[in-house]
């Protein structure tokens, strides 16, 4: 067990599956001598050979439709796409093949893909880098879909995603990659399996449910409302395709409050389904309607504006007060925003 | 004609003894263990790399060329017809905005140092490729470019200031693309080249022979004549990309799609050997000049650093565009002298001998011994030329101290062009909530 970064965590999980498996190959642009724009494949090049990590041309449909290839031949390609905005040029090869390629062929192929994606803002960068498209790879069938906010998690979920005999999305949030935390190569066959939430802290009066680099907001949100006398449970959702509705649901009865927070738009978004699916389950327990924390249904603005877009402890404790009735609850629609009022 | 040649194209490593430019044998030398046919590239991290020779199918590469490094002009009688207006003070206009572009791009990087910008992407060490071939086009062409054409942009007259408020992050574009005939710089590689050929055909499909091309489709009959007599009949536009751009999809569907419809543009391909962290025999194995003749359109490789020599074949590629004769593929063989962006660290993949190798080749520096000799440039006109540079440069930098943070609201402008009903109600909920906290503001400050 050591203290290292969330990159770190993921160039140690690389490390390990490739050590493990010799079918393991990682593809990319710049993921050679450079080790990734975010240092992510750090020196794997030189460990096991510019035959097993792979710079790639620059085309993302390129790379994933070769990995596709590679997979048919039994490899399981690890493909990091080098930011959020850049996984468009690959949508046919991953929402039309890689995707539907096990059904297709009535399950005598596999497609065990990884595709490692950057994700979300926060950090102040240029266009098309801080996007959150985690809901397009949701909607596609055939995709599993996971998200880390931890070192450990970083680690034990990618090689778990590597493992996968499934096509996986695994998305790391940017703004997480130089924080802190304790890392262990632990054996996969103990460690919580990954389509499993996991209860982060708590709590009694509300649930917030989230993922990746809003898990810390949320855990400071709770912090912030214990001053004023509420209970916060956060549930750390980490796999959001399939998503583990035993957890949330079993808190949410207790609670029978629930605040989803995400980054990416509202309208199609991954709490729309969540909050759909807590209704129909909890609905007798529910206090108050689920409230959605989300990013604006508009493109990822310029940076000096992104805190407006962006969920920030504030949004999240409002969204807390909200679902506690404190204050007008708000729904985002036309005409009737002020209909449901506490 | 003295040669400029691709580090790894097969000249450089035979040292083709008499075409080769001191420069060039410069990057040759022993390399031990490699066996014909191949290239060894060692980086200073001990990456090391066995590749195969671009093959040159017996076609001569050697960039075409105008002045060579040391400031030495040749006549190219094909290259010179299209330079005939241009005389000393056309040169010396040249020189200056060269200078004047480099002096934005390294204030630029000076600004993002100081935290005034996110991110810079120098152009360090392609000012002629971009000042020679944007000098080429009328005002009506059209360009749609990648994101480190600043050159281009400065000399399609937007203030450098408006250049900076995307890098700044205050802004999602920093001009009127209508009124600069330039997009917005595209970040997502490759996909300004599609635009241009799109915009293109719109310009044939307003003339009066938009229906013959091939099966009566659209296109335009062809001139009798393929010199600079042809008459012109459209606008043109011109797509900027990098080397690492011919990877990608879209720039071979745009080659083939102008090619196809015999569309009035030009591919402007700056091969600054470096995509990121990878070299372009990495993207191909041929010199990317090759790509053309696959799709049917004409190819010139030139001399990058070159500003006449790319300024003649730039023009001459949009002539040929607004004379009906299609599209034209330019591969300006330069090299990035500076980091990808501000973000990057070049250390960590490529070798100090190839920045002293080209340095050797400065486009600026180029001009600077041509016109000397000619006794255009003397210390006074440098001078001069400096005092312009410094001039848009405090401007720009005045300019950027000055963009102010946008508003909260403009986050929401301009998703749609109608009125969106649920788009409008999260502005309205989203500004409610903020008021809330400058009613709190006002409470507090009331006790
Ligand atoms: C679709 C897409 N993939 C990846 C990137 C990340 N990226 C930005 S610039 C770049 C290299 C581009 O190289 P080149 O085309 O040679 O242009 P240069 O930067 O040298 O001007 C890469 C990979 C991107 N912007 N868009
Ligand atoms: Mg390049």
């Amino acid at each position: 067990m050591s203290d290292m970064t969330l990159g770190q965590g993921l160039n140690t999980g690389l490390r390990q599956s490739l050590a493990d498996d010799d079918k393991v190959v990682l593809l990319g642009e710049d993921i050679g001598s450079l080790g990734g724009v975010f240092r992510v494949t750090d020196k794997l090049q030189s460990e096991f050979g510019p035959h097993r990590v792979i710079d790639t041309p620059l085309a993302e449909s390129g790379i994933l439709g070769t990995a596709i290839g590679m997979a048919w031949r039994g490899f399981r390609p690890v493909v990091e796409i080098q930011f959020d905005g850049f996984v468009q040029p690959a949508w046919d090869q991953i929402v039309n093949q890689v995707a539907k390629m096990h059904a297709r062929t009535v399950g005598r192929v596999t497609m065990p893909i990884t595709v490692r994606i950057p994700v979300a803002g926060g950090i102040g960068a240029a266009e098309h880098h801080s996007e959150s498209p985690e809901a397009y790879f949701v909607h596609t069938a055939g995709l599993r879909v996971v998200s880390v906010s931890n070192p450990q998690d970083a680690c034990t979920v990618l090689r778990q995603s590597i493992a996968s005999d499934d096509p996986v999305i695994f998305f790391e949030p940017k703004r997480l990659y130089h924080v802190k935390g304790p890392v262990e190569v632990e054996p996969l066959e103990s460690a919580l399996p990954m389509s499993r939430a996991r209860v982060v802290r708590p709590g009694h009066d509300v649930t917030v449910v989230t993922w990746g680099s809003h898990v810390a907001g949320a855990l400071d949100a709770a912090e912030a409302m214990k001053d004023d006398g509420v209970s916060v449970e956060v549930v750390d959702l980490r796999s959001l395709s399939p998503w583990d509705s035993e957890t949330v649901v079993e808190s949410v009865r207790r609670t029978g409050r629930v605040v989803v927070v995400h980054e990416g738009p509202r309208q199609g978004g991954v709490g729309a389904d969540i909050c759909s699916v807590v209704t129909e389950r909890c609905f007798a327990d529910l206090a108050m309607p689920p409230v959605r924390v989300t990013g604006h249904d508009v493109p990822y603005p310029p940076a000096k504006v992104e805190g407006h877009y962006v969920p920030d402890m504030d949004r999240v404790c409002y969204g807390i007060d909200q679902a506690l009735g404190r204050v007008p609850f708000e729904t985002f629609t036309p005409a009737t925003s002020t209909e449901v009022a506490a | 004609m003295p040669s400029t040649t691709d580090p790894r194209t097969k000249d450089d490593l035979s040292q083709a003894g008499e075409s080769a430019s001191s420069a060039d044998t410069a990057h040759g030398g022993a390399r031990d263990h490699v066996p014909a046919g191949w290239v060894q590239r060692d980086t200073e991290n001990g990456a090391r790399h066995l590749d195969a020779t671009p093959d040159d199918g017996g076609v001569d590469h050697t960039p075409v060329r105008l002045i060579d490094p040391d400031g030495t002009r040749h006549e190219v009688p094909e290259l010179d017809r299209w330079l005939d207006d241009v005389d000393d003070a056309a040169m010396l206009g040249l020189y200056t905005d060269m200078v004047a572009a480099r002096r934005i791009d390294t204030e630029a990087t000076a600004l993002q140092r100081q935290g005034q910008l996110g991110l810079w992407p120098p152009m360090l060490g392609q000012e002629a490729a971009q000042i020679g071939s944007s000098r080429a086009l009328r005002e009506d062409d059209f360009v749609f470019s990648s994101y480190r054409e600043q050159g281009v942009a400065y000399v399609r007259g937007i203030a450098p200031t408006d250049l900076l408020r995307v890098w700044r992050g205050a802004a999602p574009s920093g001009w009127d693309p209508y009124e600069y005939r330039m997009a917005p710089m595209q970040v997502i590689i490759g996909a300004q080249t599609l635009h241009a050929v799109g915009y293109a055909v719109g310009l044939l499909l307003e003339t009066a022979t938009a229906g013959s091309g091939a099966h009566g489709g659209i296109g335009v009959s062809r001139p009798d004549s393929d010199g600079p007599d042809a008459p012109e009949r459209t606008s043109a536009t011109i797509s900027y990309f990098g080397d690492g751009a011919t990877s990608q999809g879209d720039v071979h569907e745009a080659m083939t799609f102008a090619s196809t419809w015999s569309a009035p543009t030009v591919f402007f391909c700056q091969n600054n050997q470096w995509a990121i962290s990878e070299p372009v025999d990495l993207q191909s194995k041929v010199p990317l000049v090759e790509r053309a003749r696959g799709y049917g359109m004409p190819g010139v490789r030139v001399d990058g650093n070159d500003v006449l020599a790319v300024l003649a074949v730039t023009r001459e590629a949009l002539h040929r565009a607004r004379a009906g004769l299609g599209p034209t593929f330019i591969e300006a063989v330069t090299y990035r002298m500076g980091p990808h962006t501000t973000a990057d660290d070049p250390t960590r993949y490529r070798d100090r001998s190839d920045l002293e190798e080209w340095s050797g080749r400065d486009p600026i520096a180029r001009l600077a011994a041509h016109l000397r000799d000619r006794g255009v440039l003397d210390d006074d006109a440098e001078a001069a030329a400096q005092q312009t540079a410094d001039e848009v440069a405090a401007t720009m930098r005045a300019g950027v101290y000055a963009v102010a943070d946008p508003d909260w609201s403009t986050v929401f402008d301009h998703v749609y062009a109608e009125p969106h009903a649920v788009l409008d109600a999260e502005r309205d909920a989203y500004g409610r909530y903020l008021a809330g906290f400058a009613d709190n503001d006002t409470q507090e400050a009331a006790r």
